[in-house]
């Protein structure tokens, strides 16, 4: 197991240090970070000198090593726009996304098991067919059409809910979360449903496939001989092994979901780290760019990681790579 | 029944009243301040916080004319110094006093600000004669004394003086580093900030001790939200979620006209929308016919009808009305027979190709009216190669000077014609940084001339004839192509009464926002 930790812990420092590379190599084509400091009438040699304070005007080996000098020791350096470390910056809205993304993992999980599986069970009735005709409509609508139409449903024409933002927050040991406030939990419901439509009709067609799969399958069959009660069958036999592969999908999944925040939260201006990293491309925040690509590149290995884990403990049969 | 409604009636109104008295505003712009330090940037994000938390000496009113704020009066001397007298017992936030000391230490700050340094360069001194008295020097006779007063937000020099907790000066003025100055507010304004958290909310408070008491405001608490995304913004107005918003685009006025709990505001801006055509990439352009001939086969009135769907006011020259050097005479001039028959006498009548590049997120539907100048031009066989980027390439790119024909967008700092001149069609001068922004390389030494005459005289009715003189020559020398003029638009919910505070520079006076039920 300690293995299996330091090899992921290796690979993981191989991933931020190539995603470092990339996207201090990248930064020059982003654009002029200086036209976003100064009002437009400063002169050439203004920006020219603040440029060459700033070290923007040092060859790239420069830039980067006196980066990575810094990085290596926590400091990924300080957003051109807040003004403070750009790692605190991040993670000051981290919580803010991983609410959402969890809001939108519970959506999903509720909604996507019952009706994967129903639709497995009886892939001939009509509402399978429904959930199957609008999950194909539903994988094809971009998200900020999602986010409008029921912006426009839900918070103008019905009032129901709000409109935009994160509502009150309380802070939970020192983490400020929209989960324990009843206004909080309300600004939640509309950007977690946006953003799990775009991952619930794949999922739904996932597990109705797999499930389908498995009840197809020899062991299956041999209950139904056994006379075992078909909620049995179903609930424990079928869909613990239907979930072997939902599971490694939904971590990998759950990675790219982070990134789909962007849309999300831009559309619903939530205060998350997906806005943030849009805003900061806008006003070419380079530092703030470097250390979202790194931080999200963490996120990725570090649910990569998790999911192993969880795939050994649904299945046994699996071993860990280093584990003996 | 009677009586239970009556009753109801009753406590609606009570309520009402209350409500009359201090209200709360909930605002959503498209984005919040870089810095609550009032110099960091010149950008009008930070005039709308300067305007709400600092007081200038004196201020824009709706007509361009000057408001005395806490300048009380002032008088010119001789031609070179201008005495102010500073309105008395104004305290700032802090509860310090405000006196000349704080002028001097505001003015000394603005001389090192890299981004206003360049509006105050023409005074040379400021001398104080009292605690409530100082005179301003010019190196020469300088017309714009008011004008750059509006910019002088006055700090509190005793609670900026000394070291914050870091060890460094609290008047410290820094682009992109953490200062004291630019998390802290001591200002004279009608709000102090309570809670700031960047990017996603501001709250304001009302000073308690806000010296216009004429002033029938009535909001004692401010929401500050920024929304970046334009239907999300509209959409949160629409539901009540918020009750003022700036700016609303184009495509959602309808909406909100027809809505009966909201209201829109609309006014013409002072943001002149221009293309260059420049001379020394391309030598077509060199002839004054070429760019003449573009003049006349570019359609304003069509670019602000189907584009900008009325929501901008067609240009052809580059002060808008109420400025000094705005020339009524100048008007649009599509014609396109005329636009082909020049095209032919310049003996261009199979016409030739140039690059074009224009921003896609900088100016309202920039990249759209990119687009329909090239196919207006196509029509008089001027083949356009256009490219569009985002403002934080195109600027980069525009320095470059790497099209043939670019979009600019200017909004005069001062207020004055004189300063579109400067940036846009001077004589480019490395040195004296005149014609910064000319990337058509444009240039008539006549104008310049005039341009440094307007510069000395102080005497409006003279200046004006300068200045529209000035603006005559170019449009007949088709320096440039003048598009339009961006309208601004604010909406609020019924009741917000937003109309009377608003004004052409997007500064909204929030301080004097009266917020009836």
């Amino acid at each position: 197991m300690i293995a299996f930790f330091v090899k992921r812990f290796f690979q993981a420092v191989v991933v931020m240090f190539v995603i470092s590379l990339i996207s201090f190599s990248i930064q020059d084509n982003l654009g002029d970070p200086l036209r976003e400091l100064v009002g437009q009438s400063v002169s050439e040699e203004e920006r020219q000198a603040l440029r060459d304070e700033m070290g923007l005007n040092d060859p790239f080996l420069v830039q980067y090593l006196r980066f990575a000098k810094k990085a290596v020791q926590g400091d990924l350096g300080d957003s051109y726009f807040f003004k403070k470390p750009a790692f605190d910056v991040i993670m000051k809205k981290l919580p803010a996304t991983l609410e959402l993304v969890f809001g939108a993992t519970i959506i999903i999980i509720l909604f996507s098991v019952p009706i994967g599986v129903y639709s497995a069970i009886n892939p001939q009735s009509w509402f399978s067919k429904t959930v199957m005709g609008l999950s194909i409509v539903g994988i094809s609508i971009p998200v900020f059409l999602t986010a409008i139409g029921l912006i426009y449903l839900f918070a103008i024409e019905l009032n129901w809910l709000p409109s935009y933002g994160r509502g009150e927050t309380s802070n939970l040991l020192g983490w400020e979360t929209g989960f324990l406030t009843a206004d909080g939990l309300k600004h939640l419901i509309l950007p977690s449903f946006t953003l799990a439509s775009i991952m619930l009709p794949l999922f739904i067609r996932l597990i109705r496939s797999e499930m389908m799969e498995v009840l197809q399958s020899e062991y299956v069959k041999f209950a139904w001989a056994k006379g075992i009660s078909p909620r049995r069958i179903y609930f424990v036999h079928a869909l613990k092994n239907t979930m072997l592969p939902v599971i490694t999908v939904g971590g990998v999944q759950i990675g790219t979901m982070v990134a789909y925040t962007i849309l999300t939260e831009t559309v619903f201006q939530w205060p998350g780290m997906g806005f943030l990293f849009l805003e900061a491309v806008n006003r070419v925040d380079t530092p703030l760019i470097v250390a979202y690509l790194i931080v999200v590149g963490a996120i990725f290995v570090v649910t990569n990681t998790l999911v192993d884990l969880i795939y050994g403990l649904v299945n046994p049969a699996v071993k860990l790579a280093g584990k003996k | 029944m009677k009586k239970t409604s009556l009753l109801f009636a009753g406590v609606a109104l009570a309520l009402n009243i209350a409500s009359a008295q201090a209200a709360t505003l909930r605002m959503a712009y498209d984005a919040d301040p870089v810095s609550l330090d009032p110099y960091e940037q010149l950008s009008g994000g930070t005039l709308q916080l300067s305007h709400m938390t600092y007081d200038p000496l004196v201020r824009w009113d709706r007509n361009l004319g000057f408001e005395p704020r806490l300048a009380e009066k002032w008088e010119r001397i001789d031609d070179n110094t201008m005495r102010f007298h500073l309105r008395k017992g104004v305290k700032f936030h802090s509860g310090n006093t405000l006196s000349t000391k704080d002028i001097e230490f505001t003015f000394k700050r603005l001389q090192d600000s890299p981004d206003f340094k360049g509006v105050f360069a023409p005074f040379k001194a400021l001398n104080v004669i009292d605690d409530y008295t100082f005179d301003l020097v010019t190196a020469k006779p300088f017309p714009l004394v008011l004008n750059n007063m509006t910019y002088l937000f006055p700090m509190d020099s005793a609670f900026f003086s000394g070291e914050d907790a870091n060890g460094k000066p609290k008047d410290l003025l820094v682009k992109h580093g953490d200062s004291f100055a630019s998390r802290t507010i001591s200002g004279t304004g009608p709000f102090t900030v309570s809670y700031r958290e960047q990017g996603v909310k501001v709250e304001f408070a009302r000073n308690p001790n806000y010296w216009d008491t004429n002033s029938p405001g009535n909001v004692d608490k401010i929401v500050f939200t920024p929304i970046k995304e334009a239907p999300t913004r509209v959409a949160a107005l629409l539901a009540g979620d918020v009750d003022f918003i700036a700016p609303v685009p184009p495509t959602d006025h309808k909406r909100i006209k027809s809505s009966d709990n909201v209201e829109l505001v609309t006014m013409s801006g002072t943001r002149i929308i221009t293309f260059q055509m420049n001379q020394e990439r391309n030598e077509a352009f060199k002839d004054v016919r070429v760019r003449q001939a573009v003049n006349y086969a570019i359609n304003q009135e069509g670019i602000v009808k189907k584009i900008m769907k009325g929501f901008a006011t067609p240009a052809a020259q580059f002060s808008p009305k109420g400025y000094l050097g705005y020339n009524p005479a100048l008007t649009p001039r599509y014609d396109l027979k005329k636009a082909k028959a020049l095209m032919a006498e310049a003996g261009y009548s199979d016409g030739f190709s140039v690059t074009m590049m224009a921003p896609n997120n900088r100016y309202v539907n920039d990249e759209k009216i990119a687009q329909a100048v090239v196919s207006m031009l196509a029509k008089i066989n001027i083949k356009v190669d256009l490219k569009t980027m985002p403002k934080a390439q195109y600027w980069p790119a525009f320095d470059e000077r790497a099209a043939d024909m670019m979009m600019i967008g200017w909004h005069s700092d001062t207020e004055d014609t004189n300063n579109f001149f400067e940036f846009l069609s001077a004589c480019a001068n490395k040195e004296t940084g005149a014609g910064q922004y000319n990337s058509g390389n444009y240039c008539n030494p006549k104008v310049d001339a005039m341009m440094a005459e307007a510069n000395a005289v102080t005497d409006p009715a003279k200046r004006a004839g300068i200045m529209q003189a000035m603006e005559k020559a170019v449009y007949d020398d088709a320096g440039f192509v003048p598009l339009h003029w961006q309208n601004l638009s604010w909406g609020a919910r019924k009741g917000v009464d937003i109309a009377p505070i608003v004004n052409g520079m997007n500064f909204p006076y929030l301080g004097d926002l009266v917020i009836k039920e």
